[in-house]
């Protein structure tokens, strides 16, 4: 286990390094010269423009610029943003308000996504089975944006039972509604993925081995078909938690949550090179490490697996 | 000792008797009738599949509409006057008006074209690219696998959305919706490689590839003659799923303004631009998102059938 943990974990440094070497050079060439952008309607002064640029290590090599900033980013320290403010701090004021938005949708889209895709897997055909399916197939085809706005006009306007929007430091009710808006097409899929694992497993052989042995219901359901089920289901969520921090770009911009979505749509827009390179190095850390800990996770779950 | 041949009472056994059909006739197979193949098989699956029918007769309507959009509507979607924004319906505008006074059900009608175009062809694109560098990587193997794997580990690992706004900020002055769909190509190649690494790995040690060897084809010929035709069946699969998702990808992008310039009529334009107006006028939000929906089912549909029938270990229904 340990040195399977270490391998794995070597094999993440070319990742990471290739992404951010990616998105630092797609995010370079950028057009438009964002010193210039600092003075506005202000002719350009070349001195200060030039001091600034060595600042920003704009005036150097893209290679350099890039090592540089890899040289920084292990000290935790990703320079400042064009307006003066430390990137790291901009990030550390928003990280938390995403976290808690992710990790409100992920435990919605785990906790219905398994429980009606459970359900439906085990009684298939019954009535709930097809209306289960049928919403389950809306929300993959209804886009996220769309979902957002029929909530809020119906759950916030017409209703008022939830808050329209968030603001900027909102509470658990405030990030309920995006929390579920976010998590809802994710949900859908678990609810497709759990219903056919379930629902595949339920005829094989040794859940009516189980069954022949006198075992409960209850206990065949819980220890047999759903520990068998629960392995793609549990993948899924894994890769998930990572593309919901990516993913809630569109969530934070509907509901005008200053989460992490919210400043790199805003940090591309501005050109700010270092603030979207920042955020998207530590949202393929989280991806990467999120990978990892499923790849973990499936020797408890399946005993079958054991790493060398 | 009782004798076994005596049969007591209520003992009587049952004897079948003789075979009456002669063991050849069993084992002959008809060779009249026309040889069935995986397609052939699948086709039939297809055609029985509620879910293919309803899904194949919305995508032909869609296509229909995309194709000849002036035979619903005689409205330029982009003719607006300000006199008529905000307009309720009325005869000969079923929708009404958006802010701009436009046509709403114009509009929606014109719209279908950018959404269907650029699914097309993002998914066109990305088959090819996607199968022919999985292919390569699971044919070649060796350092040109571990290379190529790395580079889709790299591109799994950028969120799609994230990769696309950085890329499209680039191209903000180019118009034409090839820009969209480069970039979903370029952010979406990387799950079809990976299948298509996989099913030619899993294809390539089979015994029909050692025969052809060894009957003396080239690895090239062995490549596209057996090994990617018998690969097909996952490839086609996962492209007629994401055809939907590039579908809701292009609305998207368009909904935050970085995806298609807004002279283009798209419905995730629309759907941004009624925003604003959501608390007073939803209907104008309502008909684009709805159009958006009933394509996108039609196509995820459309993809559960073809799996259905290419992959039976997979039923979903």
């Amino acid at each position: 286990m340990g040195k399977y943990l270490l391998r794995r974990i070597l094999q993440m440094i070319p990742v990471v390094l290739g992404t951010t070497l990616l998105v630092y050079a797609l995010v370079f060439a950028l057009p438009g010269d964002p010193v210039k952008a600092m003075f506005g309607d202000k002719p350009v002064n070349e001195s200060v423009a030039a001091q600034i640029r060595a600042e920003y290590n704009l005036d150097k090599p893209f290679l350099v610029q890039y090592l540089l900033f890899l040289k920084n980013a292990f000290t935790l320290d990703f320079g400042n943003t064009f307006s003066g403010q430390p990137v790291i701090d901009e990030i550390s004021r928003a990280f938390p308000v995403t976290i808690k938005l992710a990790l409100m949708a992920f435990c919605f889209e785990a906790i219905f996504g398994c429980v009606f895709g459970v359900i439906s897997g085990l009684k298939k055909g019954k009535w709930y089975d097809s209306v289960i399916l049928i919403v389950s197939l809306l929300l993959i085809s209804v886009p996220t944006f769309v979902t957002g706005f029929l909530g809020q006009y119906f759950l916030g306007v017409k209703w008022s039972i939830l808050p329209v929007t968030a603001g900027s430091n909102p509470g658990f009710f405030d990030l309920l509604m995006p929390a579920m808006v976010l998590g809802s097409v994710s949900m859908a899929y678990i609810i497709r993925l759990a219903r056919s694992e379930v629902s595949s497993n339920v005829s094989l052989d040794y859940v009516r081995t189980a069954r022949a042995k006198g075992m409960s219901n209850r206990s065949v359901i819980f220890r047999h078909i759903l520990r068998n089920s629960m392995i793609p289901v549990v993948t899924y969520l894994g890769q998930d938690l990572g593309a919901l921090m990516g993913g809630a770009m569109i969530t934070e911009q509907i509901f005008n949550i200053h989460g992490i979505g919210f400043l790199t749509y805003q940090s591309i827009l501005k050109g700010e090179a270092n603030m979207v390179v920042s955020v998207v190095t530590l949202l393929t850390l989280v991806f990467v490490v999120c990978n990892l800990l499923v790849d973990m996770l499936y020797a408890a779950l399946d005993p079958r697996i054991r790493y060398a | 000792m009782t004798d076994i041949n005596t049969t007591l009472p209520g003992q009587e056994r049952y004897v079948a008797p003789l075979e009456e059909t002669p063991l050849q006739t069993v084992d002959t197979v008809d060779e009249s009738a026309p040889a069935t193949s995986m397609w052939s098989d699948a086709w039939r699956t297809l055609r029985r599949n509620p879910l293919f029918i309803i899904s194949a007769i919305l995508i032909v309507f869609i296509i229909f509409v995309a194709l000849f959009p002036g035979v619903f509507t005689k409205t330029d979607p982009n003719y607006c006057t300000l006199d008529d924004s905000l307009e309720p319906a009325r005869p000969g505008h079923p929708f009404g008006f958006d802010m701009q006074g436009c046509d709403v059900y114009a509009r929606v009608i014109y719209g279908t074209r950018t959404s269907l175009s650029v699914g097309i062809l993002s998914t066109l694109i990305v088959v090819a690219v996607g199968t022919l560098i999985g292919a390569i990587a699971g044919f070649c193997g060796g350092w040109i696998d571990a290379v190529l794997s790395r580079i889709v580990d790299i591109f799994m690992a950028i969120p799609m959305l994230l990769g696309a706004i950085v890329v499209l900020q680039m191209f903000r002055t180019v118009t034409s919706i090839w820009k969209v769909v480069l970039v979903l190509a370029l952010f979406g190649w990387v799950s079809t490689a990976r299948i298509a690494r996989g099913a030619v790995l899993s294809s390539k040690n089979l015994e029909f590839n050692t025969a052809s060897t060894a009957l003396g084809s080239t690895p090239m010929r062995n490549l596209f003659r057996h090994i990617l035709p018998n690969s097909l069946a996952p490839i086609i699969v996962i492209a007629t799923t994401s055809l939907g998702s590039y579908i809701v990808s292009e609305a998207t992008l368009s909904f935050l303004g970085i995806g298609l310039p807004s002279t283009t009529v798209s419905w995730g334009g629309d759907i941004s631009n009624a925003q604003s107006i959501l608390r007073t006028d939803p209907m104008v939000l309502f008909y684009p998102s709805v159009a958006l929906a009933v394509t996108v089912l039609a196509f995820i549909m459309m993809g559960d059938a073809v799996k259905d029938a290419l992959d039976p270990k997979s039923r979903t229904a």
